[in-house]
């Protein structure tokens, strides 16, 4: 059986930022891959999704990006091109068409079993990515048959969608980005809307994200944050990576004429079921963002940064004095159920002994438990950005120190 | 004496909230709890119900005495009216629930209450309950809570404290989304 010193599974960006991280070091270790590099950025991604950071925020160890557009956002092909180019410079020692069915605890490491054969390893990388899974809840059991369901996975474009009414299920960065081209395509689209993150694409003549990482707001700690679970289970932010740099909030869709009710509670004899909540997850979404952009003017202000644009508040979400509460989806009028409900991890093939009741991999900022095994790429891992292709670096920079400092010391 | 001399106190223990919440990852029994009343018919409209034992924290609790409340209907409704009517009483849990929420929150928010007041109104169309329009529900056709706060800190600092505390309130959840109901006769 082949050793390495250690096993990186998952060749995506925060996989490949590993490597790299390890290779500085002179830590032997491969990348073993269940596709090709970037595999859910050229499976699993629909047609017209943009990456939701502008491109000169793409960075990663050792590259940032040179190009002529650096406001611009990368589609989905540019993101593979990219991840691959990086794999290609790093000469990252990529295994593909690997698939990992099994991680072990065996003598003093890891027995890591894959389609293509095993492998002894002293530390093993978890890097295949947060959003393996779409995240569908149980009330579709009670969706009537001859209706239509697609994930964010299995969505490619409003083309493919019978014509008739779209019930798009969650107003994260994912359902709104539906709901928006899928009401354009003349289906029109009802859009159940829980806990969302109102974000505006750009305030004060530059990217939101300009902003947050101006004034350090991606590099916040989870140390520093009061309630970690509340952090890391965060809603993605309503952003949307456009050309026009076009900000699509609740105002937006409503305008458009996408009707938004709340979040979908129940399913009972055909008749879909809105929670009352949606003027409170509205408000609550108003206020937060009001929140953060006075501690952009706050810093902005602090920085000296009092030329440009002046600061603006935007309008609260409007809703109606009573939003629907239920749809009756027998009656023809809905054709195609989108669950754009969030996305987890699939990790049914870790056999080590470090989850939680809910199948969560429990760590402390990416170090779990078990010795020489940790974990990269999930939601506020270790900062803010740790879920942005930006955050794989420092992530990796910290995880890498602390895996070496593990191999160097006694058994 | 600046603000900052003065503990925030709005009689709420959050520490011993936070406690529990810290301890579920090791004992997430603790959390599972069943909440009762019972309920029994005196004369017409009128019935009384007692509250007293629950369980939770992993065994049987119990209220420091029994809690009783007699519902009715009011003589509009040829009724003697020996208690409040019982969808009043949802509105009761609801103001009461939402209330303690915005203490809890302002005391985790270190916000120093004076006073709290909300007022709970909800439209209701009698067509339902009287079975003389099948269109018309029996319940609410909406409810609308209004807030009076006087406290130390800023209008959006106290919407974000009454927002809040209906996202974490039972029973704004309670009312705001369905819930399943078996009712069995022995």
């Amino acid at each position: 059986m082949p050793t390495v010193t250690t096993v990186v599974i998952g060749a995506g960006h925060c996989g490949l930022a590993m490597s790299r991280c390890l290779a500085d070091r002179s830590i032997d270790h491969v990348v073993l891959e269940r596709g090709e590099v970037a595999n859910s950025w050229r499976t699993e991604r629909w047609d017209s999704l943009r990456l939701l950071t502008p491109n000169w925020l793409t960075r990663l160890p050792g590259y940032s990006y040179s190009g002529d557009d650096p406001d611009g956002y990368l589609s989905a092909p540019e993101v593979v091109r990219l991840i691959d180019d990086y794999a290609t410079v790093t000469d990252a020692p990529v295994r593909t068409s690997t698939t990992v069915t099994s991680v072990q605890q065996s003598d003093g490491g890891y027995l890591v079993h894959t389609d293509q054969g095993s492998w002894q390893a002293r530390s093993v990388v978890l890097a295949s990515g947060a959003c393996n899974l779409a995240h569908v809840p149980a009330v579709q059991e009670a969706v009537p048959a001859g209706i239509i369901m697609l994930n964010p996975m299995t969505y490619r474009t409003p083309d493919r969608l019978p014509d008739g009414g779209v019930l798009v299920v969650g107003a994260s960065s994912s359902g709104i980005q539906i709901a928006d081209e899928v009401h354009r395509s003349g289906r029109p689209v009802t859009l159940a809307v829980g806990e969302h993150v109102r974000m505006p694409r750009v305030y004060r003549d530059r990217d939101i994200l300009w902003w947050m990482e101006a004034s350090g707001l991606l590099d916040e700690r989870i140390e520093e944050m009061p309630d970690i679970v509340r952090a890391r289970s965060l809603p993605s932010m309503q952003l949307v990576g456009s050309p026009d740099r076009a900000t699509i909030d609740l105002n937006v869709l409503t305008g458009m004429g996408v009707t938004l009710v709340g979040r979908l509670a129940a399913i009972r004899d055909g008749q879909a079921q809105f929670s009352g909540s949606l003027l409170n997850v509205c408000a609550l979404a108003d206020l937060k963002l009001g929140r953060l952009l006075d501690t952009i003017d706050a810093w902005a202000s602090h920085a000296g940064l009092n030329g440009g644009a002046a600061p603006e508040r935007f309008a609260p979400t409007e809703l109606p004095a009573s939003p629907p509460l239920t749809l009756d989806l027998r009656n023809g009028q809905i054709r195609t159920i989108i669950w754009a409900t969030g996305f987890r991890p699939d990790l049914s093939w870790l056999d080590v002994p470090v989850l939680n009741r809910k199948g969560q991999v429990i760590h402390d900022r990416g170090v779990t438990r078990s010795a020489g095994l940790y974990l990269i790429g999930m939601p506020f891992l270790r900062r803010r950005k740790s879920s942005l292709i930006d955050g794989a670096g420092p992530d990796a920079q910290e995880l890498t120190a602390h895996l070496a400092g593990h191999l160097d010391a006694p058994a | 004496m600046t603000a900052t001399d003065t503990p925030i106190d709005n009689g709420v223990n959050v520490e011993a909230l936070l406690g529990v919440r810290d301890a579920l990852p090791e004992t997430p029994d603790m959390a599972q709890f069943q909440w009762r009343a019972t309920c029994s018919w005196v004369k017409g409209t009128h019935s009384r119900s007692d509250v007293n034992t629950f369980y939770g924290f992993g065994g049987e609790q119990e209220h420091k005495s029994t809690f009783s409340y007699d519902a009715d209907h009011p003589l509009a409704f040829a009724a003697e009216d020996h208690g409040s009517t019982p969808v009043e009483y949802v509105l009761v849990a609801l103001g009461s629930c939402l209330t303690a929420g915005v203490a809890s929150v302002a005391q985790q928010r270190q916000i120093q209450l004076r006073s709290v007041h909300a007022t709970i109104e909800a439209e209701m169309d009698l067509h339902g309950i009287l079975g003389a329009d099948p269109d018309v529900r029996n319940g609410f056709s909406g409810i609308k809570v209004t807030y009076k706060i006087d406290a130390d800190a800023t209008p959006d600092e106290i919407k974000a404290l009454v927002a809040q505390s209906q996202k974490r309130s039972a029973v704004f959840d309670i009312v705001a989304n369905p819930t399943n109901i078996a009712v069995e006769v022995n």
